[in-house]
């Protein structure tokens, strides 16, 4: 048995906490989008449970009545023993969910047809290029037109409309950027699209959401929307210091290794990312060849202490 | 000699899996030693290992699967509070030990805990429901329970030998590919589960001919009992889907021996062709596990309404609905993958169209209990509570077939929360209350309700409070499977999630109370009539446990639910004395268990390349096929004066009964 | 008298008086259960058979998907056209068609109980199966010879793959004949032995048009 003293203690010591739970609904990442993708993700996703919502809590409620109400021990409720048909009963029954989900089947066709990663957003400004290479375990984003690049942060424009082409430089992980929307899958040899947007300068959150190995936990990135004249700004900063992203650098880069401080390429080798899509630059060796293959990865062991910058 | 196999596999250096392999070590021996003691192995090898009785193979099943389920669990403890005290910290286990830990929780609540518990309990009731003896192929039976423990023992054998797979649950390359996952973690996964798997398709053949082919005279098909029905399209999904798993693990496990290119990066593979196939497997996977469990909860409800189901047709033609589309909608599982809005859609709205049928299913359940006479025993308790959190986990699951909202919540906590939602709310909670349910029948002697109804209020609290706070960390962007995390916003919440863990352990600790309580209390708790709980179906008419043959005489079937309405039925007449005539029931075999013994050898082999031993295995395994087709006596005689003084026993003791409880009434 | 009652032996009345078998005696009546009764030993196996045939064609299908999805993926390497003999494939294809005839013959002959038949289908059988598997050895060989193994490309893996699984269940089919033949030899032309020989006919024949799916699919479309 529990010491009762003892947990209802511990009990009150979470109470603190558990208030504070509700408050912060509004930093729910993925409901409190920045952009338009985000924005449209998120609007679709209440709407569609708020739908489910007129339907489902009648239907809990009805059970527990139900339940209740016809308890053996009520004298008031009748008994119907034999009741086991009503081919209205059936009809309604059937059309009920059936209903429901053509029209949620139809917010979904439209959905996913305005909301498909590779759909180009319309703004009056023209997009901005990146490519993505996912590696183990950092994010490169190259920017083509800019002839620079960065590791794990990603420095965009506000209000611009960034078309992101994506691909991996070793196992197959995802790109997500919560509060802007959509994930995408990284793959070798393969080039997925997405195209986002910031609506105003922030700072937000990114990671990889699709396991990538040792060193998954640390493939988080930061995506920085500045103004445009702060964006050029960083362009100059980048372009002055720093090394070079050649064949030879990514080939580097492409070793199993954690990246706790982002930093940023002065130049990009032309046609890198292409290099990578076409194998030219293979894909990123695994881990270190151990001499027994029955012992654990030891190599990786010092990714879990404690190294945030 | 042996392969890559050397003394460092045991990790010696590596406080936390070598404590937790000595200890498994250590209850394994222990138990071992202690039945051996006591004189329990010529028992145990008579009456259950060599058995080939359908009621004892489920038994063994059901074993299996609560042994696995403390193990799955005590992974789940792990993983809860790793990230309790992971957050801007690594907490105490590693990412190459939390990466195992996650993914054997995943392989062995679904292939070792889930599978088992769903194929046990058809085991012990089809036959009966359906009126016969025994299933079509009793022996193979035997070898598909058999190779299903070998599949387990690999992968807990990983524990103390060598290490288990970090790609998660299911083994996606190229992180599985053998350049990015060298070790022989994957190996022991593939190795598991494909052999488990053997044996799964084996029991998916057995089931559905039995249910297609074997019934009591009288019974046609629109008279068989639900959970016959839902065990009939979960056998159908066996059949059509485990042959693509063995086919895939097949090609991976090629890539990583002989060098193939089915998945890897290089030489063309194709990594979006591992995703589909397993999917598509996998999507059937979770219907195999639920379609029983709405059975349990047809049975359940109607008994304990003490009412007929309603609107049996609808039923069937749900079940039979929920089996094929669960086949058309695999896509679901990775629409952020990027195959384009058409394809995406229509995989989204067909996997809303899954959603009518169940929720047909759910309102019948509603029907059922309409005009009803409740009583809430704790199976009806499981009953009630699946219906209300089946429901919140259906719900999320349409929400993520709308594929704009998949875009933003696929692989976060959001998604770990449905899927715990549908399986533990509805699997787990269908599995405890047929567990409840039909134990009587199986061993004699009802399960101690209080403790049953304590554990039902533990892991129902247990689970929301686990739970709901996942889905809340999942709409803060929270990922699965991070081993380390440094956003302040859910930290609170994955603390209040690992108390929910504590609270549902509480729960098994009820459950594992109940079990002891009523072993020790067993003859106050004893079944005498056979029909403990006033049964609707075939079942309920044999003595508790049944006899070898189950029925003496085949029963006579004229409606659904008929033997509720024999014994209720207005002008009922004592049952004249059937004409006894002798039965022959199929002999014990070893050839299961024998088949296992090469299979784990065989795949221990392959995993540590000790190429002679799986030589031998396999001239192992094909000596025992022999051996069995050698056989020249199958079945052995119950004279026809034995089966009578069985009979009579068992209806006298059920009379005399049911006069004391009336007398007491 | 229902037809359960004249035949199966179940429950009701038997006309031997002999022991009720739990699942269905040898007894041959084909009984039918569309008003539900236990079908008889024979069709309880022969069904059960064709339900793990089906899934195994489920299997093989998984193998067809992928390697029509990779087919093209040669990776710089051969592709089926600089590879596929088809005049060994003819003959390939003429020794499994021959083969079922003479699996024919044999099941034939099991029933009739005449040996002649049965060991000597048995046998031509067992010696085109053979011929078929050593074709495909040396073609696969051959291919690997000239670096045009698994290793070289996934086509190339595929290849292997959905064809080596056809040849590994005609090795384990060439066993099992084997072992009817002896088990036949040693017991007789046995009720339960029967059924094993229908069961291994099934087996075969199935094997057969499998290979019809992959001469078509591989070889005529790859070569094409």
């Amino acid at each position: 048995m529990m010491p009762k003293i003892r947990s209802w203690r511990f009990f009150l010591r979470l109470a603190p906490l558990a208030l504070s739970l509700p408050l912060g609904g509004c930093d729910w990442a993925v409901l409190n989008p920045k952009g338009p993708i985000g924005d449209g993700n998120a609007t679709l996703l209440v709407d569609s449970v708020a739908i489910m919502l007129v339907i489902v809590v009648p239907t809990i409620i009805a059970t527990l009545g139900i339940a209740w109400w016809f308890r053996s021990s009520n004298e008031r409720a009748f008994y119907l023993p034999d009741w086991e048909n009503s081919g209205q009963l059936e009809l309604i029954v059937w059309a009920i969910p059936l209903l429901t989900i053509m029209l949620l089947g139809g917010v979904t066709w439209i959905g996913a047809h305005d909301l498909d990663p590779a759909k180009p957003l319309v703004s009056k400004e023209e997009p901005l290029n990146v490519q993505v290479v996912s590696l183990d375990w950092k994010w490169l984003f190259i920017y083509p037109d800019q002839h620079v690049a960065s590791v794990n942060r990603l420095v965009i424009p506000a209000d611009t409309p960034i078309r992101f082409s994506l691909t991996s430089g070793s196992v197959m992980t995802a790109f997500f950027v919560p509060q802007l929307g959509s994930m995408i899958y990284t793959m070798n040899r393969m080039r997925t699209q997405l195209y986002l947007k910031a609506d105003e300068p922030g700072v937000f959150r990114g990671l990889a959401t699709q396991i990538a190995g040792d060193g998954f936990a640390d493939m988080h990135f930061e995506v920085e929307a500045k103004t445009s004249t702060d964006f050029y700004a960083w362009l100059g900063q980048a372009r002055g210091g720093g090394p070079a992203l050649t064949p030879e650098s990514y080939i580097e880069l492409s070793k199993q290794s954690v990246v706790p401080t982002p930093y940023t390429f002065q130049t990009v080798s032309d046609g890198l990312f292409e290099k990578v899509l076409d194998q030219t630059l293979p894909p990123g060796p695994g881990p270190v060849a151990e001499t027994d293959p029955g012992q654990m990865v030891a190599a990786t062991s010092q990714l879990c202490v404690g190294r945030r910058n | 000699m042996f392969g890559r196999l050397t003394w460092d596999a045991i990790p010696w250096g590596q406080p936390i899996p070598l404590a937790a392999g000595g200890f498994v070590v250590l209850v394994l021996v222990g138990g071992v030693a202690f039945i051996t003691l006591k004189g329990w192995v010529p028992f145990l090898w008579r009456e259950y290992i060599t058995s080939v009785d359908h009621k004892r193979i489920g038994v063994m099943y059901v074993t299996l699967a609560a042994v696995m389920l403390l193990r799955g669990f005590s992974d789940a403890l792990l993983m809860r509070s790793q990230q309790a005290f992971a957050f801007q910290s690594g907490g105490y286990l590693p990412p190459e030990h939390y990466n195992q830990i996650f993914s054997a929780h995943g392989t062995i609540m679904i292939f070792f805990v889930a599978m088992p518990f769903v194929i046990g309990l058809m085991n012990i009731v089809v036959p009966l429901q359906l009126g016969v003896r025994d299933v079509a192929f009793p022996t193979l039976n035997s070898v598909s329970f058999w190779l299903t423990a070998t599949g387990a023992l690999l992968v807990n054998l990983s524990l103390v030998v060598g290490n288990f797979s970090r790609t998660g649950w299911l083994p996606f390359p190229p992180l599985s590919e053998l350049n990015y996952s060298p070790d022989v973690g994957v190996d022991y996964y593939l190795w598991g589960v494909q052999i488990s798997g053997v044996g799964t398709l084996l029991t998916g053949v057995n089931f559905v001919t039995t249910i297609l082919k074997i019934h009591a005279p009288g019974m046609t098909y629109m008279r068989m009992p639900i959970f016959t029905w839902t065990s009939l399209a979960t056998s159908l999904l066996l059949v059509a889907a485990f042959p693509v798993l063995t086919a895939t693990l097949a090609m991976l496990t090629l890539d990583r021996y002989l060098g193939f290119h089915f998945f890897t990066n290089e030489a063309g593979g194709n990594v979006m062709m591992f995703m589909n196939l397993i999917w598509i497997w996998g999507h059937p996977e979770v219907y195999i596990l639920i379609l029983p469990a709405f059975g349990v909860f047809s049975e359940v409800v109607a008994t304990f309404s003490r009412k007929t189901l309603f609107g049996y047709r609808s039923m069937v033609l749900a079940t039979m609905a929920i089996c094929l589309i669960s086949y058309t909608v695999w896509l679901h599982h990775f629409f952020t993958m990027g195959a384009g809005a058409n394809v995406n859609a229509v995989f989204g709205i067909a996997s809303m169209i899954i959603a009518v049928p169940t929720g047909v299913k759910i309102f019948n359940w509603m029907f059922t209990m309409y005009g009803g006479r409740v009583h809430y025993a704790s199976p009806m308790l499981w009953s009630i509570g699946f219906m209300v959190t089946f429901v919140i986990g259906g719900l999320t699951g349409v929400l993520v077939a709308v594929v704009p909202a998949d875009f933003m919540l696929h692989n976060s906590l959001f998604q770990v929360a449905h899927f715990h939602n549908v399986i533990i709310g509805g699997v787990l909670f269908g599995m405890f209350a047929g567990y409840t349910f039909w134990f009587p029948k199986a061993f004699g002697f009802r399960l101690h309700e209080g403790w049953g109804k304590a554990a039902f209020w533990c892991w129902f609290f247990g689970f929301y409070l686990a739970f709901m706070p996942l889905y809340v960390t999942g709409l803060m962007g929270m990922t699965r499977r991070m081993q380390h995390y440094d956003v302040p916003e859910w930290y609170p919440w994955i603390l209040v999630a690992g108390l929910g863990a504590l609270v549902v352990l509480a729960g098994i600790a009820c459950q594992i109370t109940q079990l002891v309580v009523s072993i020790r209390h067993r003859e106050e708790l004893r079944d005498l009539t056979g029909d403990p709980w006033g049964g609707r179906t075939l079942e309920w008419s044999t003595s508790s446990p049944p006899p070898a043959f189950n029925f003496a005489v085949l029963p006579h079937v004229e409606s659904k639910d008929d033997y509720w309405y024999k014994e209720h039925s207005l002008d009922r007449r004592p049952e004249p004395e059937p004409q006894y005539q002798a039965i022959e029931v199929p002999r014990n075999s070893a050839t299961g268990f024998v088949c296992a013994f090469f299979a784990t050898f065989g795949g221990f082999g392959m995993i540590w390349q000790i190429w002679w031993l799986v030589i031998v295995a396999l001239l192992g395994a094909f000596a025992t096929f022999v051996v069995f087709a050698w056989r020249d006596r199958t079945e052995y005689e119950i004279s026809a004066e034995e089966v009578a003084r069985i009979d009579r026993a068992n209806r006298l003791a059920r009379s005399q009964a049911r006069a004391a409880l009336q007398a007491a009434e | 008298m229902t037809a359960f009652e004249a035949g199966a032996g179940y429950g009701g009345q038997n006309r031997g008086g002999g022991p009720v078998t739990i699942l269905g005696g040898g007894s041959e009546p084909l009984v039918s259960h569309a008003d539900g009764s236990p079908a008889s030993r024979r069709i309880i196996v022969g069904y059960g058979f064709w339900i793990f045939l089906l899934s195994d064609i489920i299997m093989f299908s998984a193998f067809f998907a992928t390697f029509a999805v990779l087919s093209s993926e040669t990776a710089g390497g051969p592709s089926g056209k600089d590879l596929f003999n088809l005049t060994n494939v003819a003959i390939e294809t003429a020794f499994l068609l021959l083969s079922s005839f003479t699996c024919g013959i044999a099941t034939i002959g099991a029933r009739a109980r005449n040996d002649l038949m049965y060991y000597g289908g048995m046998a031509l059988t067992a010696l085109f199966g053979a011929g078929f598997l050593y074709l495909e050895i040396h073609e696969f060989v051959g291919m690997i010879a000239q670096g045009a193994g698994p290793s070289r490309s996934a086509f190339l893996s595929a290849f292997f793959t959905l064809v080596g699984c056809h040849g590994v269940h005609v090795t384990l089919g060439l066993l099992w004949l084997l072992t009817m033949m002896a088990q036949v030899f040693a017991k007789g032309y046995r009720a339960d032995i029967l059924r094993r020989v229908l069961c291994f006919g099934l087996f075969w024949h199935t094997l057969d048009i499998i290979w019809v799916a992959i001469f078509t699919v591989v070889y005529l479309l790859g070569s094409g």
